[in-house]
């Protein structure tokens, strides 16, 4: 338990990726089996038992401790699990306290001397104590444990442990590590084992049980793959590259299928036949599988083969915006309701696998004729066909791009970010290979803001103010005044940082803890160009706006902050999309 | 005889007006006795000043040659008589040359101990239990969520750190007087022998430290070293340079922090400090409680930090215990000495 509790609580502070892979890859390469095994089951979210409640631990404490001390120290922590964790008492007697001395002898000598002997040298506790307690022996005996039993064990295990040990254990016991750790990354990291990468791990997983022994052992070399028992597996996608207006200049139009770019999230959605049963699983492009987040879809996925394609909310037969479709993705419990009100929709623009047999050799135009037979043979109103977009020049395509609703989108236009085009020799190819796929966004939102405030970063740019918040002038109470319209922390080469971050030193004008305010005045600031995609209304923000994927497009050191721009342009903006989106 | 006719609350700080000096004084005042060097506790300015060779000399560092009008040492178990009033110097535990001052007049005796711990650190004379009848304790970390455990296993968390992150400089904020030198003993006491780097506002401390005879290994300047010699290293800085522009000479710099403080996740996370370790030169709720109890004392007066809690455990043991609101006091900062 005790080196489970030290790589929790590292990876817990731990805000950089690589180096939470390295250090679970070092808790696997250095921990044995059964231990590890269990950890990458918990990492995994793959456990199952039955789970504490908040009012457990809170029961468990209180018999322990003074009311009064629990509410202070509740009261300074701020989280149950954790004040419960450190205030747990401990068994053992308190440090000794120093050697007593013989002073004055007028003193009153009231020192009883049974606090003296209470006050025996502690044990040297290990950093994360917990003695002989193991991550295995905790899981089996709460896979087995009835309710009734469980506080007792709990509080039993809570004596062992020590502050960070306990801190593990309760969050553990209560469900969810949430350490920032996702199923894949983990599986990266046990994969970084053998030379494998995350995808290795997830072909195999759906065949795989905790503790993995056998997994480990193939990836140290000392057994056989363990055999994939997964009929509908996630198979790893092609990636396009971005295009410019000035490579089209060497591409033949003839050699291209082009589709629109939905503004949705990229899905594979995989259904097969397990002993005369169907399974069927929606992953992400990262190979999560998201499959409980949407029944709905699930439910239509009956016909035996891989379809990749976009995930998009549909109402009344019409697209919408991404910002409808993150209201679905941030709700945790899927209800009916939330089924009816944000019903799942799948857009197929390329088919992987047609029951049994693998088509990704295949060439996509071949691909896309099986794909339209399969969308019909499916005949489920949730899965329908992303269209081809007709053109023979470039020009046209360009001009779809401009205009997606008459470039066929129709009324679907507004839920358009863009154009694939797709090579039909091209066979499907896992990664990003330059040359088949390109990927055509329409231009970017502009706008000049004026930077107001600048917040250092975390990890490798701590020491850099690299979070920018940017505003547009209004009208306000005594005159023109900046009102603060979003925040980037991003588009800005290496060199650019270093100048932004000189300037916002050289330039501030106050500050509150780790955020500076730099001077924004008419003649006096400094003007970015920040690129966005897209732009909604947004009661949380004071301008009433909320802008997607802002990015520091360029720094405009020549522009003086008194011409940046002003939210009527914004207000322009915005309607000028909502108009898109009814037309 | 009222302990507050010996010792009582002023603007100033604690004063006893019968022997006509101050204990830690906020202010400048005529007679200060001064428990330890740590900026809250011992300021520049006041006409006579009575500490330990080690507090003088530390302050002097600090402040320069003038930072008093008139200096005395005195040595640990050793008294000095003002006026009616016999103040004795006993170890605290807390830094190198930390003093609990025992104030006696009447056959009442009254320990302000200042700041002081109650574990063992190589850096310093270890905390002396003195039987009294009014304790003055502080308070800083006197919530029961607060306890430091070993320090030898948070030094094992940090090497354990610098082996699996070979290509990064692990950085470790501690305050400049006290934990650096504690924490670089403690890495040595370990076993580890490489250079220890500094920032270069902990010379000058570290140095004297050494000049003590504490033994500290090798130690380097970072200003010194180019960024490629710095990967593997630990390099020991005031907390405020873990944010600051001096973090960018060091190759994919690993923040550590070293302090009571790191014990609630919220503390740690606030600072962006992706290591913790709790280490700390002062008690914890079961050294403060033990000590308490183990003093004898039937009054406890409580400074600076969670005052309510202590004063709630000692009224729940029949003991009697106030708050001493000092201003000033547990704000021990190093913002000013950060910039190299």
């Amino acid at each position: 338990m005790n080196r489970f509790a030290e790589l929790l609580d590292r990876l817990a502070y731990e805000p950089a990726r690589n180096s939470k892979l390295r250090l679970m890859t070092d808790y696997f390469r250095s921990t044995g089996d059964p231990e590890r095994g269990w950890a990458l089951a918990a990492l995994t979210g793959a456990l199952s038992f039955r789970h504490a409640k908040p009012g457990l631990i809170r029961n468990l404490i209180a018999e322990r401790t003074d009311p009064v001390l629990f509410a202070l120290s509740y009261d300074y922590v701020g989280d149950l699990s954790e004040t419960v964790a450190l205030m747990w008492p401990r068994h053992f007697p308190s440090p000794p306290v120093g050697e007593r001395r013989d002073g004055g002898s007028e003193v009153q000598r009231n020192a009883s001397t049974a606090a003296l002997a209470l006050a025996t040298p502690i044990p040297n506790p290990s950093p994360y104590g917990g003695g002989d307690l193991s991550l295995t022996s905790v899981i089996q005996i709460l896979s087995t444990l009835g309710k009734a039993q469980l506080p007792q064990q709990l509080a039993r295990w809570l004596d062992a442990l020590d502050e960070t040990g306990r801190w593990a254990l309760i969050k553990l016991v209560t469900g969810g590590l949430r350490v920032g750790v996702s199923a894949r990354l983990a599986k990266a990291a046990v994969g970084a084992l053998g030379g494998k990468d995350a995808q290795d791990i997830e072909l195999l997983w759906p065949g795989l049980a905790p503790p993995y022994v056998d997994l480990f052992a193939w990836l140290e070399g000392r057994g056989a793959q363990p055999a994939s028992g997964d009929p509908a597996p996630f198979r790893p996608p092609m990636l396009a590259h971005a295009l410019d207006d000035a490579d089209l200049a060497n591409l033949d139009p003839t050699d291209f299928l082009a589709e629109w770019k939905w503004d949705g999230i990229r899905v594979q959605a995989v259904s097969a036949l397990r002993d005369g049963a169907n399974v069927a699983r929606l992953y992400s492009r990262t190979g999560e599988d998201i499959s409980k987040g949407f029944p709905d879809l699930i439910d239509v996925l009956r016909l035996p083969g891989a379809i990749d394609g976009e995930l998009l909310i549909r109402r009344d037969g019409l697209v919408q915006s991404f910002n409808v479709l993150q209201q679905r993705l941030n709700r945790k419990a899927v209800t009916p309701k939330l089924i009816v009100d944000f019903p799942g929709h799948l857009r197929a623009y390329d088919l992987l696998a047609d029951g049994e047999e693998d088509l990704r050799a295949l060439p996509f135009s071949e691909r896309r004729v099986r794909l339209e037979g399969f969308v019909a043979r499916l005949g489920e109103e949730r899965v329908d066909l992303s269209p081809l977009i007709t053109f023979a020049t470039w020009d046209d395509l360009m001009a779809a791009r401009e205009n997606p609703d008459a470039g066929g989108a129709g009324a679907d236009g507004a839920a358009v970010e863009g154009i694939m085009l797709k090579r039909r020799e091209a066979p499907y190819l896992p990664g990003r290979p330059k040359g088949p796929w390109w990927k055509w966004k329409r231009d970017p939102f502009i706008i000049d803001a004026v930077l107001m405030y600048a917040q250092r970063g975390h990890g490798k740019r701590s020491s850099y103010y690299s979070d920018y918040t940017f505003g547009v002038w209004t009208r306000g109470e005594g005159g023109d005044e900046l009102v603060p319209v979003g925040k980037a922390y991003f588009g800005f080469t290496d060199e650019e940082l270093v100048q932004i971050d000189r300037y916002v030193r050289r330039n501030t004008t106050d500050r509150f803890g780790p955020v500076r305010e730099v001077v924004h005045e008419p003649d006096q600031g400094l003007v970015l160009e920040v690129a966005f995609e897209g732009l909604q209304r947004s009661t949380r923000h004071k301008s009433g706006l909320a802008m997607r994927f802002p990015r520091v497009n360029r720094l405009r050191w020549d522009k003086p902050p008194g011409e940046a721009d002003r939210l009527e342009r914004l207000e322009s903006m915005i309607a000028q999309i909502e108009a898109g989106r009814t037309a | 005889m009222r302990p507050e006719d010996i010792l009582a609350l002023t603007p100033a700080g604690l004063c006893c007006k019968r022997g006509s000096f101050h204990i830690d004084p906020t202010r400048p005042v005529e007679r200060a006795l001064i428990t330890h060097a740590h900026s809250d506790h011992a300021r520049a300015g006041h006409g006579a000043v009575l500490a330990t060779q080690e507090t003088l000399d530390l302050m002097r560092l600090r402040y320069g040659e003038n930072f008093a009008g008139a200096t005395q040492a005195i040595g640990y178990g050793e008294s000095v008589k003002l006026d009616a009033v016999t103040a004795t110097f006993h170890p605290a535990g807390h830094v190198l040359g930390s003093a609990q001052i025992a104030v006696e007049a009447d056959g009442l005796r009254i320990v302000a101990s200042g700041d002081y711990k109650n574990v063992a650190d190589p850096t310093c004379a270890p905390f002396e239990l003195v039987p009294c009848d009014v304790f003055i304790t502080e308070a800083t970390f006197a919530l029961p969520v607060f306890r430091h455990g070993n320090p030898g296993g948070e030094i094992a968390k940090l090497l354990r750190s610098v082996s699996v992150f070979p290509d990064r400089a692990h950085l470790v904020g501690a305050y400049s007087l006290g934990k650096a030198q504690r924490l670089i003993a403690l890495l040595r006491n370990a076993g580890y022998d490489s250079p220890i780097y500094l920032h270069g506002a902990m010379e000058k401390i570290t140095r004297y430290y050494e000049s003590r005879g504490v033994a500290l290994g090798e130690l380097r300047l970072a200003r010194g070293a180019t960024k490629p010699t710095l990967a593997g290293t630990i390099t020991i800085c005031p907390p405020s340079a873990l944010n600051d522009l001096w973090t960018r000479r060091f190759p994919e710099p690993l923040n550590a922090f070293a302090s009571g403080w790191m014990r609630v996740r919220a503390r740690a996370r606030q600072q962006g400090v992706a290591l913790p370790l709790v280490i700390s030169d002062h008690a914890d709720w079961d050294g403060l409680t033990a000590t308490i109890a183990a003093t004898g004392a039937s009054e406890i007066w409580v400074t600076h930090g969670q005052e309510d809690a202590l004063v709630h455990w000692c009224g729940a043991r029949g003991l009697g215990a106030r708050p001493l609101d000092i201003v000033g006091y547990g704000e021990e900062d190093d913002a000013s000495e950060a910039e190299e």
